[in-house]
């Protein structure tokens, strides 16, 4: 520990940059509505991004009661469900998770955790904000059009996305075009700040090897978020210009209820490409951000420092790189070329290897820790299996021959809810109970934490295991109802009505979840400055809960994050910030100084 | 240090020695806003290599029918190179503190901008007339497509323009604007290699 005792470093001058010029708000208006500070930024991302993805998981329980139950619900048509499909998935990944980690998670914690006093751009960030929710505006009033909002999946695949006989042929797709290319112009300003800041705005001393892991991750998948965006931007700009203006850039040559189009020409396939060329590192936009939040969680959780630091940042860096070349690996059943599907499978299996580096790592960490099953940690640990399970499905649906069967049934819905649905929500949940002190000066209860966590994870499971076995008797995906087949057994009914019922507890869980940040927020049980006894600098700020300009004098840095349990030191764990001739060793209260000199 | 050494520090054996001798901040080499401005041209040169990955797609197809390459094409690829030079010539007059120099060709190349937005929306104007029309061949509609994405980046670019000309007239001193005079110059000459890249493909075609 040669660092511990090193006293001459204990006076380091502070920062001779001059300070940055600090936005201040003059006015109420300012500073909670049209605000530039980051933090006010992130809790607006949040709280719109979960009031969405409220309305989208409501609609997923209208779907559940149509599978479940069909025949019962008489408000449920066909076109409504594919409708319910259709924004239900698109919200879940855009309009929440996507918003909710870089958006909510990375306005707040990026400047506090890199010891920044705001971003680096303030004004293009609030912009980024009042974009976004207009995008989101934009979503709900497809709702209310005629037609409704499109049902074309959350694929938006042409032709049929924008042809009659799928719902939402009139405004709804228009409107859902409309919001997405709105979101991906309000996402790039809001990223632009993530990636510079992460860049240019550390404290004196936070070199790139000293970040914590939830600013790796934040920050790698903004990257991927930046470069992956435009392909989903051209294709929806595309698909509104032949929408609108009959173009043909995805319209082939087709006849529609007897009748030929003025399309001619046009490749269909060409916008899976593009799609999935967003679509694939999307999945990693939303899975990177909760590894880091995860590695981070487990050290402070588990008081012992990440194991692997080093590999866990080359391989988030390796997942981004590689998230780029295996999005054919949705498009198996699209006719391709034997070779491509060889070299998709390939690529698939390769990013396989330094994930399940990460979730080594993640076991390494917890092995011989001195695991403290706070709510953020059970949350963590139900992460790291759910993730590994659905990943698991994974390896399977990349070989092009298990694939092709399975394509489009229950089995890739039960994979995919796994892997990016569940394992995510749930690092959301952890994060949220871990930083919720820090953002609110209040802690949530313990109680209801318990119940909503056990709740919802023996829940999902209960909910997406039986999926799997749906998939395999050919439960197709997308389907209102299944009615007489020769190859589905009937027990297949009463597996979706369990299904259904156990949705219902879940959801009846979230309630409970929102009920208790409601009540903590008034009278939760006023939170220890560092409740966790975390290293990381937004635990270090002058006021806490956090003010306007985060800290006093701009922190120092002296170490990485993950300082804990040392040998010879009073408390198990050292903040990045504390200077070395401050910390306390054990069985004397003195300063390293004198311990030097015995 | 370059990105890579910095990554493969090992934090955990690492003294605190490093940071006194650390630069004060340990921020790159380079002014903020042009790391912003960078990273965002990042994204675009996605955007427009993908645009140009499906035109090229597209021209495989059969019925693809190529459009012809009108005159002012070429004359408004003379305008935006022009655009592109002045501002260069902004930036170093800037750099060299030459006010004078600078509002001078700083408003010209705003304005051979502008004049390239106009003679495009010319060519669209000519092109229809003639009846191509974005809905009868895809090969029409790429080329609105191009043409319209990149015309609405520059008219991004003009809007920092018309920023930096309003501090212009408020006095600024050389200094102080050098560096969105510099932003303007880099972004210009972006969007000027995206255009040839783009015309390249479209008369090559
Ligand atoms: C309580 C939690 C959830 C439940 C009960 C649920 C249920 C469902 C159901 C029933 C479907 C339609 C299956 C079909 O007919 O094909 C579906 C589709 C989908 N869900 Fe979820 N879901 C939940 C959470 C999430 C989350 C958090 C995500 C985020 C990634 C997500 C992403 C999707 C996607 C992308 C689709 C596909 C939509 C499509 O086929 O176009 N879901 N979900
Ligand atoms: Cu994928």
């Amino acid at each position: 520990m040669a660092h511990v005792g090193d006293t001459q470093a204990g006076n380091i001058p502070l920062a001779e940059v001059p300070d940055v010029e600090l936005y201040h708000p003059k006015s109420w208006i300012t500073k909670y509505v049209f605000s530039q500070d980051a933090k006010v930024i992130a809790i607006q991302y949040s709280c719109t991004a979960i009031a969405i993805g409220l309305v989208g998981l409501v609609l997923s329980w209208l779907m559940r009661l149509q599978l479940g139950f069909p025949d019962t619900f008489s408000f449920i048509e066909a076109s409504d469900y594919y409708q319910y499909v259709t924004m239900h998935g698109m919200i879940m990944v855009i309009y929440l998770l996507t918003a909710l980690f870089l958006g909510g998670f990375g306005n707040y914690l990026i400047p506090l955790m890199v010891g920044a006093r705001d971003m680096v751009f303030p004004y293009v960030n609030m912009l980024s904000y009042w974009v976004y929710l207009i995008a989101v505006i934009v979503l709900t009033a497809s709702f209310f059009v005629p037609g409704g909002p499109t049902g074309a999946g959350w694929t938006l695949y042409p032709p049929q996305a924008i042809l009659s006989g799928t719902p939402g042929q009139e405004w709804g797709i228009i409107l859902m075009l409309v919001s997405l290319i709105l979101f991906i112009i309000g996402f790039t300003m809001g990223g632009l700040n993530y990636v510079v800041t992460v860049l240019q705005a550390r404290a004196r001393g936070m070199t790139l090897m000293r970040l914590p892991l939830t600013i790796w991750g934040i920050f790698v998948a903004t990257i991927l978020a930046l470069l992956a965006f435009p392909a989903l931007f051209v294709a929806c700009v595309m698909m509104l210009l032949d929408r609108v203006l009959g173009t043909s850039f995805f319209m082939p040559d087709i006849v529609e209820i007897g009748e030929q189009l003025a399309y001619t020409g046009g490749s269909p396939i060409l916008f899976q490409h593009l799609f999935w060329f967003f679509g694939h590192p999307e999945v990693y936009i939303v899975a990177l951000p909760a590894f880091g939040i995860v590695s981070d969680l487990i050290s402070v959780h588990a008081r012992k420092s990440i194991f692997g630091y080093r590999m866990m940042v080359w391989a988030i860096i390796a997942i981004g790189g590689l998230s780029f070349i295996v999005w054919a690996h949705h498009m198996y059943v699209s006719g391709m070329n034997p070779y491509f599907g060889f070299f998709f499978a390939t690529t698939t299996l390769i990013i396989a290897v330094p994930t399940a580096l990460k979730l080594y790592n993640w076991v390494l960490t917890l092995w011989k820790g001195n695991i403290h099953f706070t709510i953020p940690m059970l949350f963590c640990i139900a992460f790291i299996v759910t993730f590994l399970n659905g990943g698991i499905t994974g390896l399977f649906l990349g070989n092009v021959a298990v694939d092709v069967p399975l394509s489009d049934t229950m089995f890739v819905v039960a994979h995919f809810h796994m892997v990016m649905g569940v394992a995510p929500i749930f690092v959301v949940f952890g994060a949220i109970y871990h930083w919720f002190p820090l953002m609110s000066g209040r802690m949530l209860n313990e109680g209801m934490g318990k119940f909503h966590f056990w709740v919802t994870f023996v829940g999902a499971y209960l909910i997406y295991f039986p999926m799997h076995y749906l998939g395999f008797v050919g439960v197709p995906r997308r389907y209102y109802e299944v009615g007489e087949t020769s190859f589905i057994p009937d027990s297949a009914a009463d597996l979706n009505a369990f299904i259904t019922v156990m949705v219902l507890i879940v959801g009846f869980a979230q309630v409970v979840f929102i009920f208790n940040i409601i009540r903590s927020l008034i009278k939760g049980k006023l939170a220890e400055r560092n409740p966790w006894n975390a290293t990381t600098l937004e635990w270090q700020t002058a006021e806490f809960p956090p003010g306007h300009g985060n800290f006093g004098d701009l922190p120092v840095v002296y170490r990485w994050a993950y300082e804990f349990s040392l040998p010879g030191v009073k408390d198990d764990f050292i903040p990045q910030n504390l200077a070395p001739n401050l910390i306390n060793m054990a069985d004397d209260d003195d300063s390293v100084d004198e311990q030097v000199a015995e | 240090m370059s990105i890579f050494s910095q990554i493969s520090e090992k934090p955990w054996l690492e003294s605190v020695d490093n940071i006194i001798n650390m630069r004060p901040s340990n921020a790159f080499h380079v002014p903020t806003p042009i790391v912003g401005l960078r990273i965002l041209l990042a994204a675009m040169t996605v955007l427009f290599v993908l645009t140009a990955i499906s035109y090229a797609d597209h021209m495989r197809l059969p019925n693809w029918r190529p459009l012809p390459d009108p005159f002012l094409l070429w004359l408004n690829t003379l305008i935006l190179i022009t655009s592109s030079v002045a501002l260069q010539w902004a930036r170093s007059a800037a750099r060299h503190g030459d006010l004078g120099a600078v509002k001078k060709v700083f408003f010209a190349g705003g304005v051979l901008a502008i004049a390239f937005l106009l003679g495009q929306f010319l060519v669209s104007q000519q092109l229809v007339d003639m009846g191509y029309y974005a809905s009868s061949n895809s090969a029409n509609a790429f080329f609105y497509l191009i043409t319209g994405l990149h015309a609405l980046h520059l008219t991004g670019g003009m809007v920092a323009w018309g920023r930096t000309i309003t501090k212009l007239l408020r006095g600024f001193s050389a200094s102080q604007i050098a560096l969105s005079v510099e932003l303007c110059a880099i972004y210009w000459h972006f969007l000027l290699f995206v255009w040839l890249g783009l015309f390249t493909l479209m008369v090559s075609t």
